[in-house]
């Protein structure tokens, strides 16, 4: 059990609560470092889509868990970062550093201007309206034809950066290493986010917008402020995705992918910086996971090779059903119970973690 | 005439966006809750209906086996409420969103695996029939959907205005304790609604299935009747009714007078329109909260 004594304000705040917790996070940096020369580079290329997995998570994060606001929508967000990276650099010849942060530069204006019509609509008009923008985004890309390529999608260049060419088949392990150096950057953004007053700001509108307005915030700016930030994380991560997969079209980003991201947070965890990483996780490795039971399955018991269409997102769901109903914080939820049962060894009570009893009201009048 | 008679067809496809979109507004009224898998709870009624009708699966009169499925999804609505929704009481709207969107997937899945992925068509006494009103051909079957669609919708609306248990299933929406307060039993009464709308999906589906074939994958015409109850303005019945017509209206027309590409937007396109500018859809029922 581990007590700690706060000398001053600054330990409210700190990035680190104390020097065990700032330990474990640079050992496990250093041991994210090393990983290429551990593993295959198709594990290292596994590694990859989970962090940029991750970093979509906290993007649609810092909007659903922050701000409560939920998005069905950002897919679009994605193909937009994704787009204009690859637009800005093929057509204008802009190397990657400059056009990367301008994709999400680009994709965050775009939630900007999502967000001015839609802020005043609330919880579910909120989610059906974006994902009608999704679909409409997704009819331009076809239709922008001339500029996007349209049904037939584009290629991804090779990264330049700094006269070295990166091409995620060539040298898995130097896209790896790009990805992780960005996600860091967005974990340590996102972080700072958190104790800055903006931040505290998006956790007042999503507790209750009628206080956060009576404690002086402009819940509409704040809202699309939110929008801007999350779809800006959300287009860097559609930027790499569009490298990660060499070729993308339209269908890359369609409306089954925004909704997955929204259960990928649901399921690692709302509102923690970890739940967007383990939502990845179990996104990426899903598919791997169950093809390895299918055949293992069909080789111990003589079946042959098994094709049963639809069973990942089948299961996807059941586990999504199962964490709603019993672990409401997700997959984050489990590992701070049991975090907490291990500090506080002798003394864990089963009501600690209870959900509060509560009921709906309507906001209807008839 | 050619305009009369996309008007017409227009008019039929809505009304079944309407039916879909009146399962959405009938739970959306009595628990607060929106189901997303209310298109994929249509699926599954029309391949129920198909596995009992069929010549080459039960084979049984068609007649007898239209009961039989919409009283099959009505208990598989209740149970489905008893076993996980029920679970879910009170806490936010869009847990249960998120919450009906994988089971939406689940339903898809075991859809898929017991008949099949392949469109099939089920064999109703309506199909391939036609009437004709005046020099406009319809088919039969688009008449039955109209017919269905429109006296469902009076039916509900008078149920809902009406009757005492209309009255409390909204009392129990509006506020869940207070209608604890009144005597009501508000979580029997959740059950008993998604009971309803389980059966509400089986007739969608029916009717559905009847037009045209159906797949697995054919539940997403889900999210164009939310669209349909939230253009109409979620929580009211006649709203539900409106938006599908609209949705229903807009895509054959859209499809003829504007260029290919663009006209598939349409329906999502005016459903952002609307939200914009009457966020809570034409016949909203929301106004300003006040504290």
């Amino acid at each position: 059990m581990r007590i700690l004594f706060k000398t001053s304000y600054d330990d409210d705040i700190n990035l680190f609560k104390h020097n065990h917790h700032r330990f474990w996070y640079i050992l496990l940096f250093v041991a994210l470092l090393c990983l290429p020369f551990l593993i295959s580079d198709y594990m290292v290329g596994e590694f990859t889509n989970v962090l940029i997995w991750a970093l979509a998570g906290m993007g649609l994060m810092i909007l659903v868990g922050q701000t409560g606001q939920a998005s069905l929508g950002h897919a679009a967000f994605l193909a937009i970062g994704c787009y204009s990276n690859v637009i800005l650099q093929s057509n204008f010849g802009l190397p990657f550093v400059i056009s990367f942060p301008l994709a999400g530069l680009i994709s965050g204006l775009a939630g900007v201007l999502l967000a001015i019509p839609t802020t005043r609509l609330h919880g579910i008009y909120l989610a059906i309206a974006t994902l009608a923008a999704s679909i409409i985004i997704e009819d331009i890309i076809v239709l922008a034809e001339p500029i996007t390529g349209g049904v037939s999608g584009l290629y991804a260049p090779d990264i330049n950066l700094f006269g070295y060419s990166i091409n995620r088949y060539v040298d898995p392990s130097a896209f790896y290493w790009l990805t992780l150096g960005v996600v860091l950057i967005i974990v340590l953004f996102y972080k700072n986010l958190l104790r800055s007053p903006l931040g505290r700001a998006f956790a007042a509108v999503r507790d209750s917008e009628i206080s956060a307005q009576a404690m002086g915030i402009n819940v509409a700016r704040t809202k699309a402020v939110s929008f801007g930030i999350s779809t800006a994380i959300t287009g860097l991560a559609g930027a790499l995705m569009g490298h990660f997969a060499g070729i993308f079209t339209n269908e890359t980003f369609n409306v089954i992918i925004s909704i997955t991201l929204l259960l990928m947070i649901v399921v690692g965890g709302v509102g923690s910086i970890h739940g967007a990483f383990f939502g990845a996780i179990i996104v990426a490795f899903l598919p791997q996971l169950l093809s390895f039971f299918r055949d293992w399955i069909g080789n111990t018991f003589e079946l042959g090779s098994i094709v049963i269409p639809g069973l990942e997102s089948a299961v996807f769901g059941c586990i999504l059903i199962f964490f709603i109903l019993f672990e409401p914080m997700g997959i984050y939820g489990m590992w701070l119970k049991l975090r907490t049962w291990f500090e506080l060894f002798p003394f864990y009570r089963r009501d600690m973690f209870r959900r509060q009893k509560s009921y709906l009201k309507t906001e209807r009048m008839r | 005439m050619a305009d009369l008679q996309l008007i017409m067809s227009g008019l039929a496809n809505g009304c079944i966006y309407g039916l879909i979109a009146l399962g959405f507004v009938l739970i959306y009224k009595a628990t607060e809750a929106v189901n997303f898998a209310q298109g994929d709870m249509m699926m599954l009624g029309a391949f129920i209906a198909l596995g009992f009708t069929n010549s080459d699966r039960m084979d049984l009169p068609f007649w007898l086996a239209v009961p039989m499925s919409i009283l099959l999804m009505g208990c598989f609505g209740y149970l489905l409420d008893r076993i996980i929704i029920r679970r879910m009481f009170g806490q936010s709207q869009v847990s249960v969103v998120i919450l009906t969107i994988a089971l939406g997937f689940v339903l898809r899945f075991a859809a898929g695996t017991i008949w099949g992925h392949e469109p099939q068509s089920l064999e109703s006494p309506f199909a391939g029939r036609d009437v004709s009103f005046g020099g406009v051909v319809l088919g039969l079957d688009e008449v039955v959907v109209i017919f269905t669609t429109v006296l469902l919708t009076i039916g509900f609306y008078f149920f809902f205005n009406n009757t005492k248990l209309g009255v409390a299933m909204q009392a129990s929406s509006q506020n869940q304790l207070a209608a604890y307060y009144m005597g009501i039993p508000v979580k029997r009464i959740q059950s008993l609604i998604w009971a309803v709308s389980g059966m509400m999906a089986a007739i969608a589906g029916i009717l559905f299935a009847s037009k045209g074939s159906i797949d697995p994958g054919v539940g997403l015409v889900g999210i164009k009747a939310f669209a349909a109850a939230v253009i109409g303005g979620m929580g009211s019945l006649p709203g539900a009714l409106l938006g599908g017509i609209i949705i229903g209206l807009v895509e054959p027309f859209a499809a003829r007078y504007v260029a290919a590409g663009y006209s598939q937007v349409a329906p999502y396109l005016l459903l952002f329109l609307v939200l914009v500018f009457r966020p809570h859809g034409i016949l909203a029922q929301i106004h300003r909260k006040k504290v």
